[in-house]
């Protein structure tokens, strides 16, 4: 690991195991914002690194959700020892369902499969609340943690902590290896790497596995941490958190390691803003924000910054040749 | 189940479900061409589709909350979704026109988005409708029902249809917009002001939708959050009869509104939404799945 990851991991590690000491009345904030780094992560495999803009990963989320919520309730262990379990299998009903879906939905290219996604979340979210099971209409509520308000809050700090943390180390490994390059290749041009002998479809099934496995423990957590499932606007809500997970990887540039990361603080920062000064209109701003930064911004801030200094990324920049002048000569 | 079983039992329910169907179908049909359009004209999938169907809603609402009969919110939405059409294509739209369809599909998502959430601003959360104050037409005996707002409704919607077609084969305007989805490079060169085509294309498109809008207010219900289900079932027509096809636009939009029908009294209305968007994702999979033989892939 070169000196320079390294102290930026140890000066991460530090600011997260402190900032809920620092800032304790903003603990559920900063439980948020690694939900949100979590997210954009898991999307920017698929969409960035992959190609296959999914709109749908909230579908996992929503299963991780209501796994856990329905093993809470109906298995009659005490709080601790249901959430494990609930996390367990809200994370591999999500995995399940993403291995059963993927050779059908991942035949699909760009938009087709970005739109498939979508109305795959949609309708998960409107058979969620038809489904009397899980509460239909009006949703679940999660058991409250045996403790303080504050003791949970920071409960769900760190578990979310440790889940972005995983998640970024499980991803850094496999981007590094040949994992990276084959959906990279499948990203650039699918059909010469099929051609190539390259097993696509294996490739981004996994993928989506991974992307639902994290997706399916975060949400499991998530369900715990808002208090109540509503399965038309937490679970399934694919005009929020659905559009920010796409919108955070694209802010901070997509197809990179850190930029999701990045784009997930800045998002989530702003979002948090236009909440405390802009209140009723602050979904208006942000999809004022989606625009902007989908039609000016696509590039995203690693984007613009490797095109300001490119010498910084490992590209070499030729001096520009003057052979016009003795040509014309 | 028992809902099916009545079905059988009862073989007038299926006219009843059928006709029901038929004349929102034409509906769903009017705001399907829209997107064909826009699709076929500018290769831009607008996600804002059923937002404007929802503005549009809301116009013939305020209407008839003002007490003038919605029936004139059809021309009046028309105007105003045209000119909202326009305005976002100047600011927003053209700006993504030439780029790759992923980004065109996130900018009119979060047109979509902005245009929802400043609806429910506006006009609040509530479900509205706007009331024909109409009769109810009874068929056979009086064993099937059927509102003469309906009826009107999918005339008022064939109509624009074949308005609008006739506007594209013989109008100096629809020649170029046909001109252009054919080949922009040289529609261009033989002098057609491209820009000036897509602008009109897209608030056209708007205009459509608002005129179904209207209608969709008269005989449904209309709410800020309807608009993605709008959109999603435009597109599954727009898949299933292909770009050019207007003919096969207008048989899918009937045939998924008489299915939305029966899947609603089969499976519940409370699972009515899911069936279509279930509908949906079953019928791109197997799409891709028959293309997937041939090693072709949807494009």
């Amino acid at each position: 690991m070169k000196r320079v990851d390294l102290s930026l991991f140890v000066v991460i590690a530090l600011l997260g195991l402190v900032a809920p000491l620092l800032l304790p009345s903003y603990t559920a904030q900063l439980a948020m914002l690694w939900v949100m780094v979590i997210f954009a992560l898991t999307w920017d495999l698929l969409g960035g690194q992959m190609g296959y803009n999914s709109f749908g990963n909230v579908v996992f989320l929503g299963i991780g959700m209501y796994a856990c919520a329905v093993i809470q309730r109906d298995s009659g262990l005490d709080y601790y020892s249901a959430l494990a379990l609930g996390l367990l299998v809200g994370a591999l009903l999500a995995t399940a369902l993403s291995a059963l879906l993927g050779s059908g939905v991942l035949g699909m290219r760009g938009h087709y499969f970005a739109i498939c996604t979508l109305g795959l979340g949609v309708a998960a979210g409107e058979i969620a609340s038809g489904w009397d099971y899980i509460g239909a209409g009006s949703g679940m509520v999660t058991p409250v943690h045996p403790g303080a308000v504050g003791a949970r809050n920071l409960f769900f700090y760190y578990l979310f902590f440790a889940i972005a943390a995983v998640t970024f180390f499980v991803l850094r490994h496999l981007y590094s290896g040949r994992f990276g390059l084959a959906i990279n290749a499948i990203r650039d041009d699918e059909d010469k790497a099929e051609a190539m002998g390259l097993h696509t479809t294996r490739y981004k099934t996994v993928a989506w596995c991974i992307a639902a496995f994290f997706l399916g423990l975060t949400g499991a957590g998530l369900g715990n941490l808002i208090g109540f499932i509503d399965p038309r606007d937490v679970a399934f809500s694919g005009a929020t958190f659905g559009v920010w997970m796409v919108l955070m990887a694209i802010l901070g540039g997509k197809g990179t390691l850190w930029g999701p990361v990045l784009g997930a603080v800045v998002f989530h920062v702003t979002q948090e803003l236009f909440w405390s000064y802009l209140l009723g209109w602050q979904r208006v701003a942000l999809g004022a924000l989606i625009v902007l930064i989908v039609v000016f911004f696509p590039q995203g801030i690693l984007g613009w910054v490797r095109e300001r200094w490119p010498e910084r990324f490992g590209q070499r920049v030729e001096p520009e040749a003057v052979d016009g002048e003795e040509g014309a000569a | 189940m028992d809902s099916l079983q009545l079905l059988f039992d009862a073989p007038i329910l299926n006219v009843q479900l059928l006709l029901d169907g038929l004349l929102v179908g034409a509906i769903f049909a009017l705001a399907a061409y829209g997107m064909a359009l826009v699709w076929g004209v500018m290769n831009i999938i607008n996600i804002a589709q059923g937002e404007y169907v929802m503005l549009g809603g809301f116009v013939a609402v305020l209407l008839a909350d003002a007490g003038i009969h919605p029936l004139f919110g059809v021309p009046l939405a028309i105007v105003l979704l045209y000119a909202l059409g326009w305005a976002l294509y100047r600011t927003i739209v053209f700006r993504v026109v030439d780029r790759d369809l992923f980004i065109s599909i996130l900018a009119t998502f979060g047109i979509s988005i902005l245009l929802q959430q400043l609806a429910n601003q506006v006009f609040g959360a509530d479900v509205r409708t706007a009331e024909g104050g109409m009769g109810t037409l009874f068929l056979f005996d009086g064993m099937v029902t059927v509102g003469w707002v309906k009826v009107l409704a999918c005339a008022v919607a064939l109509l624009t249809g074949v308005a609008l077609w006739l506007f594209l084969k013989y109008s100096r305007l629809g020649q170029a917009i046909r001109a252009t989805a054919q080949n922009a490079r040289a529609a261009r060169i033989l002098g057609i002001d491209t820009d000036r085509v897509y602008a009109a294309t897209y608030a056209l498109n708007a205009a459509i939708c608002g005129a179904a809008g209207a209608l969709v207010a008269m005989i449904w219900i209309i709410h800020p959050y309807l608009g993605l289900a709008f959109t999603l079932r435009a597109f599954v027509i727009v898949i299933v009869a292909g770009l050019g096809n207007l003919l096969g636009v207008v048989v899918s939009g009937l045939g998924l509104g008489a299915a939305e029908s029966f899947a609603g009294f089969v499976f519940g209305v409370e699972f009515q939404a899911a069936f279509t968007f279930s509908l949906l994702v079953v019928i791109l999979v197997l799409r891709s799945r028959v293309l997937a033989r041939s090693r072709r892939y949807l494009k």
